[in-house]
């Protein structure tokens, strides 16, 4: 299995390492109000990305805004909003207000934005994957250029048939996906042995005779290298890339889990050391890209922003029951299991 | 239904939905087809022979054996853009697909509240009485019927396959386009010229009668027709409705007919319990419960788990025309 690396001075230009290191920060801030504001009773639920800071960071570098498309999967709120999803948004969506883009109808963190190329979602595992094929498919079959799409999703979701179609199509119709695995090791309770017996998603590449990459998940600028190299394949007409970024889950599945019932203290420590959000600041501190009172400035500032803008949202009105019935189908705004049709 | 020329031409149903799918690709480039052996084979029915060779593998495309993955990708095509026509070969291979339809493609609008919609047509042929046995012969409507999101059009005239064909493939919902496979070559008639859309969701009143109103869709309702002229040899004027659409259900024609004959007879080849004749036949005690001279009654497909390959099997399981007519007169004398 290839690995990929990268070192943090020769890639990238301090404009863009620094994107990474906001856009990670913010994540992390957004995970933790998330989690506060579920304990005040003010969310129903939060689900939390950290330890995919840096996957979603990297991977969010290599979307061209404009062009690509993401279909993303739940915990991907760091990414959509490296794609250029609104924080305000990501909030309405946590609160279910009116003003959510989904009208307060789809749970956290499921949102949608086709106007910056972001695919709405369900919560079926893996569902994802064959629509983001079939976007590939329009996107290769319109001849547009330099556009790929980004397929997200977790350790746990190779397990699911869909994904192996969606895969095996891919590569067939060779089309411009990444299909990018966020292994975090465990899907909610079942840990990655419980799944596979390979150590490597990125291996089963190999049966769909496409290239399969490990990188570094902790490491931004590793992932932005391998998805941008996956990326440049997609564009030119080279087919899909497995790009498989080992990371960890921190927190609990949700704030509905405790994950204390299944895995072990010492093995979360043992990946919080790792914690690729201080390590990645220290190490633009040691290359001289920021100082220290840079990034606590930088944190101060996102927190600032994170709080006034959930202050803002939990003032807006949730969506009225008289919603319900829009958008069940065309112009429908009543019950449509029969039809009158003196109108027609 | 609207035509734009005039004149028509004498097809079978294969012949429509060829012709309509046909007009369809060249009108739109949008539009493609995808399933297994769509391709050089041109279906197992042969309904896309030699549109491989007129549009490119680009736009037919004969995929890998795995159905979720046709739903799935043609709803992901939809979402950005293109007009797929998703075809599973046989209905009783829709099962891997019911969640790309039902949990997916039903609910994309709904969950993103309009963002994204889901323009979809998927074809399958479906229905028995060819010793297609277990797994070539199955009803599905009744799996799909219950799902707010779908559309569900079960037509089975050349012209009404068009008409509505047309307006499947037009619609900005996903619509699952059920097409009787023994109806395919048996069934012939007259089929308007021109490109014509007929509304999803309106039945059609095949025979006008005032003693019973006989209600089914498919394979049936020709078979409910010859039925129904027996009776009229008889002095008994049955009216037949061809319910054409399964969701969204033309409650409008059902009624005005029940409460004219005010008796109401159900037939389909789905088997009874919870198939389309119970939502009908609650839908018209709910709203017409006074007018009723009679019960309702359901002639439906025995409650077993599918199709026998015997020919005795399968003539047990379905429901011959003196059976129907037998029914009819029942209800009238009732
Ligand atoms: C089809 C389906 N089955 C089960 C679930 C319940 N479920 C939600 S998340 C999850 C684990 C997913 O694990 P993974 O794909 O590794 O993603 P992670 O949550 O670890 O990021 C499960 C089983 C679901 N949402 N969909
Ligand atoms: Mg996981």
């Amino acid at each position: 299995m290839p690995k990929a690396t990268a070192s943090v001075q020769t890639l990238l230009d301090n404009e863009r390492l620094l994107t990474l290191l906001r856009n990670m920060l913010v994540q992390r801030a957004v995970d933790t109000r998330g989690f506060q504001l579920n304990r005040q009773g003010k969310i129903a639920i939060a689900m939390g990305s950290e330890g995919h800071e840096a996957v979603q960071a990297g991977t969010g570098l290599a979307f061209q805004r404009g062009k690509d498309l993401l279909y993303p999967y739940y915990r991907n709120t760091g990414l959509i909003l490296a794609c250029g999803f609104p924080l305000a948004d990501v909030f309405r969506s946590q609160f279910a207000r009116a003003t959510d883009r989904t009208g307060g109808r789809n749970i956290i963190n499921h949102i949608t934005a086709r106007d910056l190329g972001i695919a709405s979602l369900s919560s079926i595992i893996a569902s994802q994957c064959t629509h983001a094929v079939g976007a590939a498919y329009a996107v290769k079959l319109r001849k547009e250029p330099d556009r790929a799409v980004f397929c997200q999703f977790g350790d746990g979701a190779t397990s699911e048939g869909e994904w192996h179609e969606a895969v095996n199509f891919a590569a067939v119709a060779r089309l411009p996906v990444i299909f990018l695995c966020e292994n975090n090791r465990w899907a909610i309770s079942t840990p990655q042995a419980k799944q596979m017996v390979v150590e490597d998603v990125a291996s089963r590449a190999h049966g769909y005779g496409i290239p399969g990459t490990v990188v570094d998940g902790f490491d931004p600028v590793a992932v932005y290298e391998a998805v941008a190299a996956a990326r440049e394949r997609a564009v030119s007409g080279d087919g899909p890339t497995i790009v498989e970024a080992k990371c960890y889950r921190f927190l609990s599945h949700t704030t509905d889990d405790d994950d204390r019932t299944y895995r072990s203290r010492e093995e979360v420590e043992r990946q919080r050391e790792l914690d690729p959000v201080p390590r990645f600041a220290r190490k633009l501190i040691d290359a001289e890209t920021i100082d220290e009172a840079g990034v606590e400035q930088m944190r101060r500032e996102i927190a600032t922003l994170v709080n006034a803008t959930t202050d803002e949202i939990e003032t807006e009105p949730g969506p009225s029951a008289d919603t319900l019935y829009g958008n069940v189908y065309a112009g429908s705004h009543e019950p449509w299991c029969v039809w009158e049709t003196e109108a027609l | 239904m609207a035509v734009a020329t005039s004149g028509t031409t004498t097809m079978n149903n294969v012949e429509a939905v060829r012709h309509t799918l046909y007009e369809a690709l060249k009108a739109d480039d949008r539009t493609l087809i995808l399933g297994e052996d769509v391709g050089a084979r041109g279906n197992v029915f042969l309904i896309t022979k030699g549109f491989i060779e007129e549009f490119g593998p680009e736009r037919i495309i004969d995929t890998p054996l795995a159905e979720a993955s046709i739903a799935g990708v043609a709803i992901g095509m939809a979402m950005e853009g293109l007009r797929p026509i998703a075809e599973i070969q046989f209905a009783d291979f829709i099962y891997p697909a019911f969640n790309q339809i039902v949990g997916e493609a039903a609910k994309t609008r709904y969950r993103s509240n309009g963002d994204y919609t889901c323009p979809l047509v998927i074809r399958t042929p479906y229905g028995g009485g060819i010793r297609g046995a277990l797994s070539h012969s199955v009803s599905i409507e009744a799996l799909f019927y219950h799902v707010p999101g779908l559309k569900i059009v079960a037509p089975s005239f050349p012209a009404d396959m068009k008409g509505l064909l047309n307006a499947a493939i037009d619609d900005p919902d996903p619509v699952l386009f059920l097409e009787h496979k023994k109806t395919y070559r048996l069934v012939k008639g007259e089929v308007p010229q021109g490109h014509y859309t007929i509304p999803i969701g309106k039945a059609d009143v095949k025979r006008e009668g005032d003693r019973l109103t006989v209600v089914s869709y498919g394979f049936y309702i020709h078979q409910a027709l010859e039925a129904a002229a027996q009776l009229a040899g008889e002095g008994m004027d049955v009216e037949v409705i061809d319910l054409r659409s399964i969701r969204p259900m033309d409650r409008t024609t059902i009624l005005a007919s029940v409460r004219k004959t005010r008796k109401l007879l159900i037939i389909h080849e789905d088997n009874k319990f919870g198939g389309i004749g119970a939502e009908i036949s609650a839908m018209v005690v709910e709203d017409a419960f006074f007018d009723l001279d009679a019960p309702i009654r359901r002639l439906c497909g025995p409650d077993v788990p599918a199709m026998g390959y015997a020919l005795s099997l399968e003539e047990a399981f379905m429901i011959p025309v003196p059976r129907m007519a037998e029914a009819m007169r029942e209800m009238v004398n009732f």
